[in-house]
């Protein structure tokens, strides 16, 4: 298919056999660089992106990235593993549970310490939410950039009544310091359960509702098929991951196939598009979503009624709060584990998640002792951005908002 | 040893120095000079079929006659394998082939080694900083040398006096 009719050549130029148009205005057709940002409400943070245009037509694009870097690479070297948990929260500060997950995850295989099977229900749940709260978020904020505006209040208010279930389980809205390595920072209580479970009846019939509004509308259609395409090799070869790499039809999930939590004891499918369109990208979303609420309900259903939440490996994990209030040894441990940290082997990892924007790595260098040596952010936003390019090129710039909304991306943790 | 790291070893027998498994994790240290011909193998044997490049990365080990380590870990769709190819760089000669021709995600990845690094990727197309600013003149963060508060370049910013007028 065609990517664009180019109407200056039919319309504007003058034509030779027909004098009577040598008249005519002339559109003027010379290139013309155009900033777009950092200040753009766009760009979902502090981005820039020098467009070379022609006519409306971008023939380059030049991303200017950095604006928000903060050196947290820098800064985990400095402090111990625990202290890094909060740090975590900042990268992708819309779903910060799956960055403390990621992270969580990569120590406890540096640490060879396995969480027990009730904590790693809770974990999965609270992942799912969280995944459930980005996608959420981002179809919001991709219909608004795209100018459909009724989606944004919609997917909102559902978002909300996940921030605050959120907020009775551990205090915080955004920035949550739930996990911890060997487990989760405290249990569920009686009412966030009879809360999810509402939610998961409230929820499904409300997806139908947002699609309703998108996939009978014909602007919201003729802005997103068809729009940045990407084949699955180039996809692949620029390291794209998530629903960004699945749109273009290829079967990459971490969660069935590096399978983590309680993933293995639950049946999903991974929806793959098949154009690798904006259009697709949204559609594996929204079908995301509708598996996650499954993976919860299975979830709540087979988490073990009662056990630990936090793995017994007092050299590593904290101890359990109410112990440390009570009891001095307790104290104490909980103290030398936040001030020196834990004896780490020497040695090195990779552990990716899969994120709800795509795979979410840490490479972590332990060279022994309680500071990581080096530690290594892989972020999904930041590897997304390099396609932009590519994927801009012979598009509107009306279109460049589209494609990198269409990545989802967070300029925090695109910046680091 | 690993079936991968056997069937590297087999194709490129003095170029791979190396070969660490923990955690899991496969890791394969290979000689500077063989990196690029080794990725190309990675990704065109369809036995390994590497074509997903997962990150670039590198570690700074100043004592070390061979100061800089890149690190790159790719993926393959079709076997569900991964491995991590690592290659040494001294400090007089901080340079490495650019992998950009053979996975085109390297590009940006490899800018932000060259950022917070300083190792030059030879043909590179585009080898700038990427997260730090363009002026920096501070040298490259990530170094171990390099002071967590930085070296005193932003103490010489003018700020607006809003007290004062």
């Amino acid at each position: 298919m065609a990517r664009f009719t180019d109407q200056r050549e039919t319309v504007y130029k003058v034509d030779p056999e027909r004098p009577e148009t040598k008249d005519l205005p002339i559109l003027r057709t010379e290139e013309l660089l155009l900033n777009m940002g950092p200040q753009h409400p766009a760009t979902h943070g502090v981005l820039k992106v020098i467009l070379d245009l022609e006519g409306e037509r971008i023939t380059k694009s030049t991303v200017v990235m950095g604006f928000l870097h903060r050196g947290v690479e820098k800064l985990a070297e400095y402090g111990t593993y625990h202290q890094f948990i909060p740090h975590t929260d900042r990268l992708d500060y819309v779903c910060a549970m799956y960055n403390n997950f990621a992270y969580c995850r990569a120590v406890e295989k540096l640490m060879n310490v396995t969480v027990p099977e009730r904590a790693e229900y809770l974990r999965t749940i609270v992942a799912e939410v969280q995944r459930i709260i980005g996608h959420l978020f981002w179809l919001g904020t991709q219909a608004l950039d795209i100018g459909a505006m009724t989606v944004f209040f919609y997917t909102f208010r559902d978002r909300e009544i996940l921030l605050d279930w959120f907020d009775e389980l551990c205090g915080a809205r955004l920035t949550t310091s739930w996990y911890r390595i060997g487990g989760v920072e405290r249990d569920f209580t009686d009412s966030l359960e009879a809360k999810i479970r509402h939610f998961l009846n409230y929820f499904p019939p409300k997806i139908d509702e947002y699609v309703v509004f998108l996939e009978k509308n014909r602007i919201w259609l003729a802005r997103t098929v068809g729009v940045a395409v990407i084949s699955a090799e180039d996809a692949l070869s620029f390291g794209l991951s998530g629903p960004t790499l699945r749109g273009s039809g290829v079967d990459y999930d971490l969660r069935k196939y590096e399978s983590y939590g309680a993933y293995p004891q639950c049946e999903f499918s991974v929806p793959v598009g098949r154009n690798g369109d904006t259009y697709d990208r949204y559609w594996v979303r929204v079908e995301e979503m509708r598996e996650s609420i499954k993976i919860i309900r299975q979830c709540m259903d087979h988490v073990p009624k009662d056990g630990p939440v936090m793995a017994e490996v007092p050299s590593v994990t904290l101890p359990p709060k109410h112990r440390v209030l009570t009891n001095l040894e307790s104290m104490i441990q909980q103290f030398k584990l936040f001030s020196q940290g834990f004896d780490a082997p020497p040695g090195e990892i990779y552990c990716g998640t899969e994120a709800h924007k795509g795979e979410l790595g840490f490479y972590i260098v332990s060279t022994g002792g309680g500071h990581p040596y080096r530690l290594k952010i892989r972020s999904p936003s930041f590897i997304h951005m390099g396609a932009f390019d590519h994927m801009a090129r012979g598009y509107m710039i009306a279109d460049a908002v589209t494609i990198f909304g269409s990545y989802d991306i967070v300029m925090g943790e695109c910046d680091r | 040893m690993h079936s991968l790291a056997e069937r590297i070893h087999g194709r490129f027998a003095d170029g791979v120095l190396r070969v660490d498994e923990w955690r899991g994790d496969l890791a394969v240290t290979v000689k500077r000079e063989s990196l690029h011909a080794i990725c190309r193998v990675l990704r065109d044997d369809p036995a390994m079929d590497f074509d997903y490049i997962v990150h670039v990365s590198s570690v700074d080990w100043p004592d070390d006659e061979e100061r800089f380590e890149v690190v790159y870990e790719v993926y393959s769709i079709r076997h569900r394998h991964r491995v991590r190819v690592k290659t040494r760089v001294p400090e007089r000669d901080c340079s490495v082939d650019s992998l950009t021709d053979i996975w085109r995600g390297a590009e940006f990845m490899e800018r932000e080694v060259f950022d917070m690094m300083g190792i030059r990727f030879k043909n590179h197309p585009d080898l700038r900083r990427i997260l730090m600013p363009d002026d920096f003149q501070e040298g490259y963060p990530l170094r171990k040398d390099f002071p967590l508060q930085g070296k005193g370049w932003r103490d010489t910013f003018d700020f607006l006096n809003e007290g004062a007028a």
